[in-house]
């Protein structure tokens, strides 16, 4: 519902859509995988669907190449109702978490593949996958190598040229990076968004990952339960949650369960403590405060004002990469993660006596019924 | 599964790369704590005594004057020339006719039913192996004397054919077909089992990846099931074809005189006539022909290319 609004608001400048979903349902049995999505991918734009296993993300984009049907809904292409088009009608194609690349066939028949099966001929073939593996920093030797001499990261290149060799309208990708280390994922996630500026092509990516979806994407779709929590630009679900299972999904956050106190303020329902929180209705009942462990900052001098300050010790020290991560203990129940640069560590923390503190402005109320169902 | 055990046999000839300096017992005696060396004994042993001794001796044999029982004589081209001078060359190729048609035939009848197997019946395959799998519980002999019945004149096909729709029919027995069908029905299992573990290598994803890149049901099949159910397919085809080119009971219960395959004339050879050197020619010939015949056919699919274990 929130992600219909948020879709609408900015749509008046956006591309005409290319891909719609109208009332999209996928039942298995009784269970609905899909559950009723309306959305509109737009011309050129790099889409990411980000949800937990079992979100219904696969099942979606199985229907979107058309390799699933709809049990009820509409897919449009570019308005007209694809429900009956099989895959292999429709100009689109995918590129598979296990990639599907053929083993009996070497780097560049693979690549050929699409062209062969349109019946191209065998030199302006060739020409078009060496153009590809060019594009993709194949190096021409591999042309006549077999795919099972490549590396993890060659083969998602020869992957998404046998795809880019298919020409299609969209290009749709299922975790296809999932399988990799960290730091050629890392690569190969920006070579892929430079991919998309080059080609102008639209992408659908999926993910369970919303860091790699923030790295990639034009614009995000959360899922959950077969449905989209939000949909918007990595900015806007990064700095405007929309519910608590998004800013939860988007990394580690403190979740502090209050209820409505006196003057806009809100009471933590575990330690009786009053804070500051952004406006809330009239009506609220109680909900989450979420607070992110970067928006926490440690006061050096106790006296100084802050909206919410809270005293603690210091439990222990998580130092990942360029930041450093803290779990405060707050009185005996509570602990509070803070995150802060590296070369903002302290010194000798463990153990050590802090004053933490929060702006209102950074911390997010979810009131309870806004999630409950 | 087969990456492993290259990766083990690269492992062991390294080591026995560094143990050569030592003397043979030590070198023995390693390779007798190998856990694989002992595993293959067992197996060893008795290929050497069942097949290739019997092959040895065949051999000897093959090379020796003409019905004589002792392998302990002076070589000779004679039985050779014997045969090439005579018209067995008719049950040689009567055999290989009838292996070709058999498999070829098998692998139209199989291919279908594999996929049905692996793909549609899913849930009930286990079941359905089983049935086709029940008839290699009777003997060939028996199930072959119950096609006689069917197959003889005013037998179950001839007489229902006569009695019910009033169509006069010729006894089928004794002909090349009869002995075919034989041929394919009794050697069905021998190509459908290895061919369904074929099909189901195909990983369900390839098909789609391929479908989704625009290949038709028929280029799918062409381009990506047939290729990687081809290890399966050939060890299916290799096996009819070798059992199959040296069938007897098949020719000799359906197909009489109509056909003689060439088992039958070395059988013949061997006790009949008590020609063993003759016998033994014609066997090692049709060795060298099916033999041949295999490796080429090999030679044409490249399994390690199937595989993805080179390129």
């Amino acid at each position: 519902m929130t992600a219909a609004t948020g879709d609408t608001a900015s749509a008046s400048s956006a591309p005409p859509p290319i891909l719609q979903l109208r009332g999209v349902d996928k039942l298995f049995g009784e269970f609905p995988a899909v559950d009723r999505i309306s959305l509109d991918i737009r011309e050129g734009e790099f889409f990411t669907i980000v949800g937990p296993s079992g979100s219904g993300k696969t099942t979606m984009v199985r229907m979107l190449v058309g390799m699933d049907k709809p049990t009820n809904g509409d897919i449009l292409l570019r308005g007209e109702r694809i429900n009956d088009v099989p895959a292999n009608k429709r100009p689109t194609c995918m590129v598979f978490q296990s990639l599907a690349l053929f083993p009996h066939r070497s780097v560049g028949q693979n690549i050929e593949f699409p062209l062969k099966i349109r019946g191209v001929k065998a030199a302006s073939r060739k020409e078009r996958a060496l153009e590809l593996m060019a594009q993709l920093r194949l190096p021409e030797s591999y042309y006549g190598k077999g795919v099972s001499q490549c590396s993890g990261g060659e083969r998602q290149r020869v992957a998404l040229a046998r795809a880019l060799a298919f020409d299609p309208e969209i290009l749709f990708f299922d975790e296809p990076l999932s399988a990799l280390d960290y730091k050629l994922r890392k690569i190969l996630e920006k070579e892929l968004k430079d991919i998309h500026r080059e080609t102008g092509k639209t992408f659908v990516y999926i993910t369970h990952s919303l860091e790699e979806a923030m790295v990639m994407s034009d614009r995000i779709g959360v899922m959950n339960k077969g449905r989209f929590v939000q949909i918007g630009t990595p900015n806007e679900i990064y700095g405007n949650p929309s519910t608590r299972f998004v800013s939860e999904f988007m990394g580690e956050v403190n979740i502090l369960e209050v209820g409505p106190g006196p003057d806009g303020t809100v009471i933590d329902q575990a330690t009786g403590a009053s804070y500051h929180a952004p406006p809330i209705a009239d009506s609220f009942a109680g909900g989450s405060l979420v607070i992110r462990p970067e928006d926490i900052r440690f006061l050096d001098d106790t006296a100084s004002p802050a909206a919410n300050k809270l005293e603690g010790v210091v439990y222990n020290e998580y130092l990942l990469g360029s930041r450093v991560q803290y779990q405060v203990r707050v009185g005996d129940a509570q602990v509070f993660l803070v995150e802060k640069l590296r070369e903002q560590q302290l010194a000798s923390a463990r153990g050590g006596r802090v004053t933490i503190a929060w702006d209102a402005k950074d911390s997010t109320i979810f009131p309870t019924a806004r999630f409950a169902s | 599964m087969t990456d492993a055990s290259v990766r083990i046999s690269h492992v062991a000839a390294g080591h026995s790369r560094v143990s050569r300096a030592e003397p043979w017992q030590v070198r023995l005696g390693t390779a007798l704590s190998k856990p694989g060396f002992l595993a293959a004994l067992p197996v060893g042993i008795l290929l050497l005594a069942g097949f290739v001794g019997p092959l040895a001796l065949v051999f000897l044999f093959a090379f020796m004057p003409p019905q004589t029982f002792s392998v302990l004589q002076a070589p000779t081209l004679a039985n050779f020339r014997t045969i090439f001078s005579d018209s067995y060359y008719l049950s040689f190729l009567a055999s290989l006719q009838l292996a070709a048609s058999t498999v070829a035939i098998l692998l139209v009848i199989c291919y279908p039913l594999a996929i049905a197997m692996v793909r549609v019946f899913t849930r009930k395959a286990g079941i359905l192996a089983l049935v086709l799998a029940a008839p290699l519980f009777v003997a060939d002999n028996l199930r072959l004397m119950g096609w006689m019945l069917f197959l003889v004149k005013g037998g179950v096909v001839s007489g229902t054919m006569q009695t019910y729709l009033g169509i006069p029919v010729d006894s089928m027995l004794y002909t090349f077909s009869a002995t075919l069908f034989g041929l394919v029905y009794i050697n069905l299992p021998m190509m459908l089992f290895p061919m369904i573990l074929g099909v189901s290598m195909v990983p369900a994803q390839m098909r789609e990846a391929a479908f989704d890149l625009g290949a038709s049901r028929w280029q799918v099949m062409k381009e990506v099931d047939i290729p990687l159910a081809m290890p399966g397919i050939m060890i299916g085809a290799l096996i009819t074809f070798i059992l199959a080119a040296g069938a007897i009971t098949e020719a000799k219960v359906l197909g009489g005189t109509a056909v003689v395959m060439i088992a039958q004339d070395i059988q013949k050879e061997f006790t009949f006539a008590q020609n063993w050197p003759k016998g033994s020619a014609l066997s090692m010939l049709m060795i060298v022909l099916a033999g041949s015949l295999a490796l080429a056919m090999f030679k044409r699919v490249d399994l390690d290319a199937i595989f993805g274990r080179k390129g």
